[in-house]
């Protein structure tokens, strides 16, 4: 009470309420109080209008946001099919974990990291950069002990961010086989979500990397689907809204045959190199074989530091696809072109003889031949091929001067990428004088043609375009493309319009060169089958250069051989190329079994169809026209004839 | 003194105005709870107000000018020891001791100290000379108001404490202040708030900073701001309709029907429904400021309007909060939000605008 009193208080005044308790001198101070309520009342209104009004989409978007929850249903990959719809890329049902943004807690993922052996920087990463994404893939293949991990935690008081999905998980052919050219999967990287044509990709999604996996992705790739299910604020599931099922990817039907493939992936095992089967008809890639090799199972989805680094570093460089990216002199495989340039220009005809000696001087310059001094003597266009003779066809350059030989080199395909279905086909190089001042701002000399008629010197070639040059001129001068899907229609790039004599020359010096005595091509011998081949020794150092020191393994020659049959009308080309294999001899053993083997199938499979055209079972329900036809006798009522 | 009254003579429009929002907080509690673990609330919100109705009535029955004796200093000395008590032996709810039971109820006691110092500061302002107030003056009201904030900051609930500032802040401008006062107190309140800041709890810094940044931390404490808001903006203009809508039930909203009733409100019924409620309010405190401008003296001026800022404070914080204009302080919306504590002080300090108004012709 004592607290209350005070000064202004006066005992004894005389009515003191009457004289300054009227409430009506406070009239403007209520005024006041009524000019603020309508404010408060326009601010909160104002608020309401901003939001309720002015932008509603916005929240009742975030609302949906909030109540459902998408998971995405992933879509199985196409699988890869050889040319008889035999499996060679399969899916294997998998489990994937899966954070959901919204639930995201940054103090889990040192725990999550540590407990699923991922690292936590490249986690940390890779939430950081997840963006709008509802949801992010942090690992794939799940074991069986991550399964359990994650199925304990994920509840509502722990990690429940966590989520497990299906997914698939793509599995390669064992020991690398078809690696090169089957190409593998992985998570796209960010540069490549940069580019154009990732356009409809997101983070977290599995591309085609290499090889027909990077061709085909679109047609390969499904759409994934969309399980909508309504939560609680807590993440527990209420019931589910809408699915939308995930649309598998369409299958990729090759042109490979497994079975070739098979055969030329063993004949080259602990090798180096690279094999090519085409059929010259048409393009069609019947086997493509590159080696070494790697494992594209460890690549699926997320790969280990370490299995990278030693994939990477590998000197001999197993990622790289020598069919198409090793260009590599052609050696003597060249020397049939030069004979075509010949006789097409006319310098030669198939009577025009050179002398060997075991070698010969042009411009100053002393060339030999691979048959040492006193060489194979009086030689004509057909042993010419057959035995490889140097000399021959360094006269048959001389004459030409490389422009002209350059010309037809590049009607069939050298100087130019195939165009194969392929990414990162490196291009060939057929030199010419346009083609060194382009390059070097230099002339051409003349003595350099000397070595290109022979196919050293400055052109190159990878194992499939050489597949495709000799191919197109054993069906007579007619280029296709070289192609691993088929297509409508083979697309045929360059039309020859040669004279068949011309050619049937070239074929018959090629025959020789497998079939006849002193043939340099003896190793692609078949029986029963008629094989054409051309061995090739292409040096990679100079002679002058080896003098005098000890020979590197990565030093020696490489041995390419090409063969294709049958001779009268080829069927199928192969073209092996083994690195530092010293003589083309021991690439032709590797050619060998594969025409073996295509020719093997052939002659298997025609009996098949023979014994099946013979044998007719008896149909066990005949039709009754058939059989009342046989019988003679009138037809059941309610058939017609 | 001759006493008349009878049911005819209550303020009928503030009576009809008060239930009508009571209708609209018991069906807004059925919708937003239902299906939860408080589906009950809404028949005991209706228990509530039809026992603070009568309160109100036993409260408009009593004439005002016999509380303002020394009965208020009692009542005064008993809230302070009730809500000492309170802090010892009260019910912990949400980390805060706010609650003490009394007969089977649990009682918030800081809720129903808002009416005794609205009584003391009525008292205490009819007992000065009129005039504006000098510096001894405002230091005995500060403190008598500062004694009971100080105590219920302590358990701790910012909200309601904050919920006296208006009292005391009505009553000293009502009295009359001079310019020069006016100005001097401005100044030292820019001064020491920044300071007061610190001494805030950390989870009371954290709502300030997201109310400011909600988007800072959305998982944390800009939590229930953001979800607010969406909750609000989800509703539209004409709302998502009673009981569809999908903030307030599937758990988005936190305590949507007590301190975010007006949100899962504004979420189901739109923008429409929102200016219809709050015009109710609007008239609702109006009604409150006509009985203060009809009141016969002084006490009874200072009882209305002391009474019409408590409610316009805890309309603009509450549904300011609600909109995302105002930090979160948690006090409940009067008359909507779910609460006995709350709703029967609302209607105890009903009952004493009523009793100001059955006396006006006094004298």
């Amino acid at each position: 009470m004592a607290l209350i009193e005070s000064e202004h208080t006066r005992a004894g005044e005389i009515s003191p309420g009457l004289l300054h308790d009227d409430p009506k001198d406070a009239s403007g101070k209520i005024a006041i109080f009524q000019y603020l309520t309508v404010v408060v009342f326009v601010f909160l209104v104002s608020g309401f209008w901003a939001l309720q009004v002015q932008n509603p989409d916005v929240y009742s978007e975030a609302a949906e946001r909030n109540r459902i929850k998408s998971t995405p249903i992933l879509a199985p990959r196409g699988k890869i099919l050889d040319r008889d719809g035999r499996v060679i890329v399969d899916n294997k049902a998998s489990y994937s974990l899966l954070l959901n943004r919204d639930q995201i807690k940054p103090e889990h993922l040192p725990a999550m990291a540590e407990a699923l052996q991922l690292d936590y920087g490249a986690l940390a990463d890779k939430i950081h950069r997840m963006g709008a994404n509802p949801q992010i893939i942090i690992k794939d293949q799940l074991t069986r002990d991550d399964i359990a991990w994650v199925e304990s935690h994920q509840d509502v008081d722990t990690y429940p961010e966590m989520q497990l999905i299906r997914a698939w998980r793509r599995q390669y052919p064992q020991d690398g086989f078809s690696a090169h050219v089957v190409g593998y999967v992985g998570e796209i990287s960010e540069s490549e979500l940069d580019l154009p044509q990732f356009l409809d990709y997101r983070q977290g999604d599995i591309i085609g990397k290499d090889g027909l996996e990077r061709q085909y992705d679109q047609t390969l790739r499904g759409v994934d689907g969309q399980e909508r299910v309504l939560v609680d604020n807590m993440g527990h599931e209420r019931e589910a809204e809408t699915t939308q099922e995930a649309l598998p990817g369409k299958d990729l039907r090759t042109t490979l045959d497994l079975d070739l493939q098979a055969v030329a992936e063993l004949s080259m095992e602990g090798k180096r190199g690279a094999v090519v089967a085409l059929d010259p008809r048409n393009g069609e890639v019947l086997a493509m074989v590159s080696r070494p090799t790697f494992d594209p199972n460890k690549f699926t989805g997320r790969i280990s530091r370490d299995d990278w680094n030693e994939i990477a570093n590998d000197p001999y460089k197993p990622l790289m696809d020598r069919a198409i990216q090793a260009e590599f002199a052609p050696g003597s495989t060249f020397k049939p072109f030069t004979a075509l340039a010949g006789l097409e220009t006319g310098v030669i005809d198939d009577k025009t003889e050179f002398h060997c000696a075991g070698g010969a001087s042009f411009y100053g310059h002393y060339f030999a031949c691979w048959r040492k001094p006193p060489g194979h003597g009086q030689i004509s266009l057909h042993r010419g091929i057959a035995q490889s003779c140097d000399v021959y066809f360094y006269n048959v350059a001389n004459r030409l001067g490389i422009d002209r030989l350059a010309h037809y080199a590049e009607l069939a395909g050298f100087g130019h990428k195939t165009g194969i279905d392929l990414p990162n086909e490196r291009e060939s190089t057929m030199p010419s004088t346009k083609w060194k001042m382009r390059m070097f701002r230099q002339k051409w000399y003349a003595g350099e043609t000397i070595s290109v008629g022979v196919g050293q010197g400055a052109v190159t070639v990878s194992p499939l375009e050489l597949a495709a040059a000799e191919g197109g001129l054993a069906v007579g001068g007619n280029w296709y493309q070289p192609h691993l899907v088929k297509t409508a229609a083979p697309k045929l790039l360059r039309a020859g319009n040669l004279n068949p004599d011309n050619v049937q020359q070239i074929i018959s010096g090629m025959y020789g060169s497998v079939n006849e005595a002193g043939g340099t091509g003896f190793p692609g011998r078949l029986p029963n089958v008629k094989v054409c081949g051309k061995t090739g020794t292409a040096q990679l150092v100079s002679n002058k250069f080896l003098k005098g020191r000890k020979i590197d393994q990565t030093m020696k020659d490489n041995a390419w051989f090409v063969g294709y049959a049958p001779e009268e009308a080829p069927e199928i080309v192969v073209v092996a190329l083994f690195e530092n294999g010293e003589h083309g001899d021991r690439a032709g053993w590797i050619v060998r079994d594969v025409l073996k083997s295509y020719f093997d199938k052939k002659a298997r499979e025609a009996k098949a169809q023979n014994r099946s055209a013979q044998f007719r079972p008896p149909p066990l329900f005949a039709d009754p026209q058939t059989v009342t036809a046989a019988l003679n006798v009138p037809l059941p009522k309610g058939f017609t004839r | 003194m001759p006493v008349y009254r009878s049911i005819r003579d209550l303020d009928w429009p503030l009576l009809i105005v008060t239930l009508a929002l009571c209708t609209l907080g018991v069906l807004q509690i059925y919708s937003a709870t239902l299906g939860t673990r408080w589906q009950d609330a809404w028949w005991k919100q209706i228990v509530w107000v039809i026992t603070g109705l009568a309160m109100m009535w036993v409260m408009a029955a009593i004439d005002y000018h016999s509380l303002l004796g020394p009965r208020v200093i009692y009542l005064y000395i008993a809230s302070v020891v009730l809500l000492v008590v309170t802090g010892f032996a009260g019910n912990k709810v949400f980390g805060s001791t706010r609650w003490i039971k009394v007969a089977g109820f649990t009682l918030q006691t800081s809720e129903f100290v808002k009416i005794v110092l609205i009584l003391l500061m009525a008292k205490s302002l009819t007992d000065l000379k009129t005039g504006p107030l000098n510096w001894k003056d405002l230091a005995k009201l500060a403190g008598l108001v500062a004694v009971p904030m100080i105590l219920v900051m302590k358990e701790p609930d910012l909200g309601t404490a904050l919920t006296y500032i208006p009292i005391l802040v009505c009553g000293i401008l009502m009295a009359g202040l001079r310019w020069k006062y006016l100005l001097i107190i401005t100044a030292i309140l820019v001064v020491i708030l920044p300071i007061g800041y610190h001494f805030l709890k950390p989870y009371q810094k954290d709502r300030l900073v997201s109310f400011i940044y909600p988007d800072r931390d959305p998982k944390g404490t800009g939590f229930q701001v953001i979800q607010s808001r969406i909750a609000v903006g989800n509703g539209g203009m004409w709302g998502r309709g009673a009981k569809e809508s999908s903030q307030t039930h599937l758990g988005f909203l936190p305590v949507p029907h007590t301190d975010f009733i007006f949100s899962s409100f504004a979420e189901e019924h739109g923008f429409v429904g929102v200016v219809i409620a709050l015009v109710l309010y609007f008239l609702l405190i109006m009604q409150v400021v006509q009985n203060a401008q009809t009141a016969t003296d002084k006490a009874g001026l200072y009882i209305c309007m002391g009474i019409a800022a408590l409610l316009l404070f805890h309309v603009l914080v509450n549904v300011g909060m609600v909109v995302g204009r105002m930090p979160i302080t948690g006090i409940p919306l009067p008359l909507m939000s779910s609460g006995g504590s709350s709703t029967w002080s609302i209607f105890l300090m009903l009952g004493l605008v009523n009793s100001v108004r059955l006396r006006r012709f006094v004298n």
